[in-house]
Formats: C-alpha cells, structure tokens, sequence
C-alpha cells in the first residue's frame, strides 16, 4: 500500500512541544480572525443591528433635535453595548461543540494567551466596527464633532473591557441551561460601570464639561480587566471542558 | 484539634443544627432591642421628621448585602482553591439571603427617598450599585442551578461570584467619588457624626440582621448538605431514624 | 487490572495511582491503577458506560479525578500539568476541526496549537501520506467524516508528542483508512513513543507491546 508505506519512510520530527503566551495568543487571533474573515455576517450584523436600534429611539421617542442631542451618547453606547452583547455567544460556542476548546486546554500554550487571543479577535470583529460606525449615528442624533470624537474614543476604550467582561460570562455559561437570557443576566449588570463612564465621558463633552475623569476611569478599567479577567476565562473555560 | 473536623458536610449537618435556633434567638432578641431603640427612644431627626427612622432597617441591611456577598465571595474562592464541597454548599446557602437584604434595602430606601427627595426612585451612583450587587446575587442563583452536574454549577457560578466583587468597592465609596443625592458616609472606623442612640440602634440592628443570617444560612446548607449527600450511608440512617 | 504478557523493557513513562472518578451519581472507578513504559499500547476495554472516555480524559487532565495521582516520567501530572501536556496528544470523541478551514489550515493550526510548527511542505506530505492530497483546499465541512478522521491522522503523524491518548481511533475509518492508523500507531511504538487507548477492536501493532486495562 503506497500511502502505508509513504508512512514508514517518514520519520516525525523530533523537535519538542513548546508553549509560550505569544504563541497562544497569535495562534487565537491568526485562527479566529481568519475564520471571520470568511464569515463575515458577524461583523455586518452586529454593526446594523447597532444602526437598527439606534433609529429604534427617534421613531418612538420623537425626532426633535434638541432632545436627540440630549439622549445621543446615552443611546448610542446602549445600542453598541446591546450589540455587543449579542456578539459574545459566538465567541465560545462553535469550539466548544466541534471539541476545539478540549485541544485548547490541552496546548502547552498557557489559557491567558489564547484566552486573550479569542477575545481580542472577538473585539476586532464586533468592537472595532461598533467604535467606527458611532461617529455616523452621532450626526443622526445632532451632536458636535467634539463630542463625536469623545464618543468613539469611550467606545474604543469602553468595547474591549465589554468584550472581555462578556468572554468571560460566556465561558461560564457554556453548556448551561437558559441560552441567552442567562448570559443577560450575567453579563449586562457587570456592563452597568461601563456604560455609566462611557456615556458620561460623551455627556460630559457635550455639557461643555471635561471628559477626562471618565475616560481615565474606562482606562483603569481597561488595564485591569486586561491583566485580570483573560485568567477568568481561562479557568472558565477549563471548568466548561470539564 | 482536628480543626478541620467540621469541614465535612456530615458533621456540620449536626453542627449547624445546633447553632442555627441560637442565631435566630439572638436574631430576635438584639431585633427587639433594636427597634425599641430606633422606634422609642432615638430623637427625631429635626428636618426629616419620623420618617427617617426605616434608616434602622435600611442601613443595617444594606451593610450586610455587601458583607454577605463578600463572605460568599470567600466561600466561591475557598471551593475553587481547595475543592472542598461544603464551602460551595456554605455559598450557595447566604446567597438568596444576601439577595433579600439587598432587596430590602433597596426598598426600604424608596421609602425613604420618597418623601425626602420626592422620588421612591433616583438614578444616583449608590442605589444604581445596590441594584446591580442584587442582579449579581441573581446571576450568581441563576447560574448555579442551570447546569445537571451540581459540582459544574458550584465552580462556574464561584467565579461568576468572584469576578463581581469588584462592585463592592464601587458601592461603597460611590458616595465619595460622586456627587450624588444619597448622604454620604456618616459612620466610619473614625469615629460618627450622628447621635449616640441613633448609632447604638443601627449597629444592634445590624447584629440581629447578621444573626438572622447566619441562622438562615446555617438552616439553608442543612437543606443543601441532604440533598447533594442523599445517597450516602449517614443521610439515608437519618431518613430511617 | 492490567494484563502483562511481556513488558518492551523500555522505562515507565505514565503512571496511575489509586484513580478514582465519579460522574454525576455514578462512581465510575476507584482504586485504579495502572503503568505504561515506551514502546506500549494499553488498550481500556469494558462494557458502554464503565467509564473509558472518563479514564482517558482523567489522565489528559480535561475531567477533574476525584483521588489519585497521574505520574509522567515520575513526576506528578496534577502538581505540574504543563510538562505533561507538551507530551501529550489526545484524539477524543469531538474532532476539533473547524468546518470553515481547508484540511491544510485545520492542520496547520492543530500543529500550532501543539506548539509544534510544521511547514507548508511538511503538511502537504502529511495529508498526501493519508490520502487527503487532493483535498488539501477543501473546506472541511465539504470533507466525509472518514477525510476528517484522516486530518486527525496527519496531525498525529507530524506531532512530536510520546503519548497518544486515543477514544475509538478507528471509528468513521474505511478499511485502508485503519490500515493507515495502524501503521502510525506501530511507528509510535517502534520509536518508542507510548498509547493509550478506549477501543473495542483488536489492535495488533506488530513493533509495539499491546497490554490490557479492562473497566466496569
């Protein structure tokens, strides 16, 4: 048999396994970024059903332009939260049923470097389109070009810390009874800080106030959810494998 | 000492039997001395009037929502490090007790906001905390039971736990940190602001609250320890006693 | 439990001590144990639902053991995971394929996520070694469950790792789909790598030592 024999001639290589964050994380991102890439319908749903809800408020609350400016920022990150909360099943869920996420938690790369991975591809797919479709919503709604710029920075802070908030619920939520009204539950009261900050930094900015404490805060928040919150998942998802 | 001997869900079954009528005792009595307290005999606030006295009940359940979410906390914590089983019943036993003092808290203080500040309800940084601390403890029920394996729903739902403490801090130093309707903090470590009885009221009532949550807890894992152990020998001799 | 007709001489590579497991109500097994050197294949046998899968996945340390330890070269596995699991590879139920990769970037990144980079050349022998060479661009959701089963092939074919950790490796396989594996598996053995695996049929490498652990 040619192919039995193709295999006795070979010998497999002999260099060891070898696990490091970097590589996890790139392994994560190369993969799942390429998998988006020929799925895009993630990435163009999120941003339009962002661009729905937010025609969502004018209609039922009436289109007078002072009052749209008033509501704008708080509208516009209720929409791309929204959005985003509705991206974060699909982060998880096809690895954990075709066996991906058992090969994961057996890689000698360690979980916070794929888990980081995953997540920063999920941000890349949802949060990043949300942050550069805001500026159009906002000339919907009337606000300043100030107060634009102040809004898509909040959402480009604001989006990862909810990309890894909602990675981790989740994570936790694999394999649970309850679908997505469980992971409601979970994951937007742990959003509630985020919204208040990174709406308040665009009210802040069109009150003629200065936005700096919030986005400060949406930093700090950043940073730690960062360093933090990809071990979660990690031992989340362990758990779910288990 | 074995001081690990009631570490195992069969003797603190019998442990917690005994404590739990105590508590509640304690529970009743320091309540009544309480209310005697903050009812009878704490003066009345000159610009609120009598309606400031639900403070006995509001303040001392809102400190122990957040003591109770940060003891279960520690439990998740202790079930995750050292996969011991009781520490995960002990957290799943305070949870929906810390969820009705957070419950009544918040309740408590429409009440008192009603007439003070003309609404039952004010989007302020504290009350906003305090209702997401009760959608924690919910998330936190929701998800420990949403799984078949008990054990799966214990460990996913201890981290759940663990991730949300964050919000403690941010209830309580929300009134520093903003500007907002609720009063700001008048008893600290340093010393207190407000009249001796009023002090005395509020810190018995919080002792019977705690009481009556540590009986409720105790009385609750009783129930919990007989469920997950109900196919072991100990369980089925009670069941035939 | 463990049947020794000869043993390969080889040293003990992977150990189980006092192994207990239970899932749900069921307690599964206790008091297990068991020892595999190089150049071994242990076959678990035992009736549906003795608990083999959970004894492999015990020993990967995907399902937690309720007791005992697992040792690689000597050493706690539970104490230390991460050495153990750069020398591990596990083929279980679930193929962990992605549907929207071809056959060659699913191995690509099942190589990687072993930590073990092959190149495109390498890859290309591999699949063409198992058949898949024509196939290599495909998506994977246009493949047959024996085309998948045989990426798992190659990938075991260029993985570095001494101990196969296998669940029914011959399920989905046509005739010379297992006459392929088989082959794998004996040059594993022969180079002294090591197998663990839940299956009910007869597996006969000829260079390697076959014992049995039966369950249940």
């Amino acid at each position: 048999m040619t192919e039995a024999s193709a295999l006795r001639a070979r010998a497999a290589p002999a260099k060891a396994a070898e696990g490091s964050f970097s590589g996890g994380f790139a392994w994560a991102m190369a993969r799942d970024l390429r998998i988006a890439w020929r799925h895009p319908d993630e990435a163009v749903l999120t941003v339009a059903f962002f661009a729905l809800v937010a025609s969502l408020f004018p209609l039922g609350i009436g289109a007078e332009p002072q009052l749209l400016a008033r509501i704008g920022p708080g509208v516009i990150w209720v929409g791309a939260l929204l959005a985003a909360f509705l991206a974060l099943p699909n982060i998880f869920a096809s690895d954990y049923i075709d066996g991906s996420l058992e090969q994961m938690t057996l890689s000698p790369h360690p979980a916070i470097g794929w888990a980081s991975g995953k997540i920063a591809a999920h941000w890349i797919v949802s949060g990043v389109p949300l942050t550069l479709l805001s500026p159009l919503i906002g000339l919907q709604y009337g606000l300043t070009p100030d107060t634009l710029v102040v809004q898509a920075l909040s959402l480009a802070l604001g989006t990862p810390v909810l990309s890894l908030l909602g990675g981790a619920c989740a994570a936790l939520a694999l394999g649970a009874r309850g679908g997505g009204m469980l992971l409601a539950l979970l994951a937007l009261p742990l959003f509630v800080p985020i919204l208040i900050f990174g709406a308040g930094a665009a009210e802040a900015q069109a009150t003629g106030m200065t936005p700096m404490p919030h986005l400060s805060i949406l930093l700090a928040a950043l940073i730690a959810a960062t360093v933090g919150l990809p071990f979660a998942v990690g031992t989340a998802v362990r758990i779910a494998v288990d | 000492m074995n001081w690990f001997y009631f570490a195992s869900p069969s003797t603190f079954y019998g442990l917690a039997g005994r404590m739990a009528p105590w508590c509640f005792v304690a529970a009743a009595l320091l309540a009544a001395w309480g209310l005697f307290l903050g009812l009878l005999v704490a003066p009345t606030d000159a610009q609120q009037g009598a309606v400031y006295r639900v403070i006995f009940i509001h303040v001392p359940t809102a400190w122990m929502s957040m003591f109770l979410y940060f003891l279960m906390a520690c439990y998740c914590a202790l079930s995750l490090i050292f996969n011991t089983r009781l520490s995960a019943m002990m957290a799943r036993a305070i949870a929906p007790t810390g969820a009705m003092m957070t419950f009544i808290a918040l309740w408590t203080g429409a009440f008192w906001g009603r007439p003070t500040w003309g609404a039952y309800w004010v989007w302020d940084a504290r009350l906003t905390s305090e209702l997401v601390l009760l959608f924690l403890y919910f998330g936190y029920i929701a998800l420990a039971n949403a799984f078949e394996d008990p054990r799966r729903g214990d460990r996913a739902s201890a981290l759940l736990a663990i991730i949300g403490v964050i919000n403690l801090p941010i209830i309580y130093f929300s009134v520093q940190w903003w500007n907002t309707l609720h009063q700001g903090a008048s008893v600290s470590f340093r010393g207190t602001s407000m009249h001796v009885t009023m002090l005395t009221g509020m810190l018995v009532m919080s002792g019977a609250a705690w009481m009556y949550a540590a009986g409720a807890t105790l009385v609750r894992v009783r129930a919990i320890i007989l469920e997950r152990e109900r196919r072991t020998q100990w369980v089925r001799d009670l069941g035939a006693a | 439990m463990t049947t020794a007709k000869h043993r390969s001489g080889l040293p003990i590579v992977l150990q189980g001590r006092d192994l207990a497991c239970r899932r749900g109500p069921a307690l599964l097994f206790s008091g297990l144990d068991f020892e595999v050197s190089g150049g071994e294949l242990l076959c678990v046998r035992g009736p549906n639902g003795c608990g083999k899968t959970t004894l492999l996945r015990c020993v990967t340390g995907l399902t937690r053991l309720d007791r005992g330890t697992i040792l690689w070269h000597g050493e706690s596995a539970l104490r230390d995971p991460e050495r153990m699991r750069a020398g591990t590879a596990y083929a279980g139920h679930l193929p962990g394929l992605k549907d929207d990769l071809t056959a060659d970037e699913n191995l690509e990144f099942a190589l990687r996520l072993r930590g073990a980079g092959a190149t495109a050349a390498r890859r290309r022998e591999a699949l063409a070694a198992v058949g898949l060479e024509k196939r290599q661009r495909i998506p994977a959701r246009r493949l047959s469950a024996g085309q998948r089963r045989r990426i798992g092939l190659a990938r075991l074919f260029l993985d570095p790792a001494q101990l196969w950790v296998l669940d029914e490796p011959l399920t989905a396989l046509d005739d010379a789909g297992q006459a392929l594996f088989l082959d794998l598996l004996d040059r594993h053995l022969a180079n002294g790598g090591l197998a663990l695996a839940a299956t009910h049929h007869r597996l006969a490498p000829p260079s390697g030592v076959v014992r049995e652990l039966r369950l249940g």
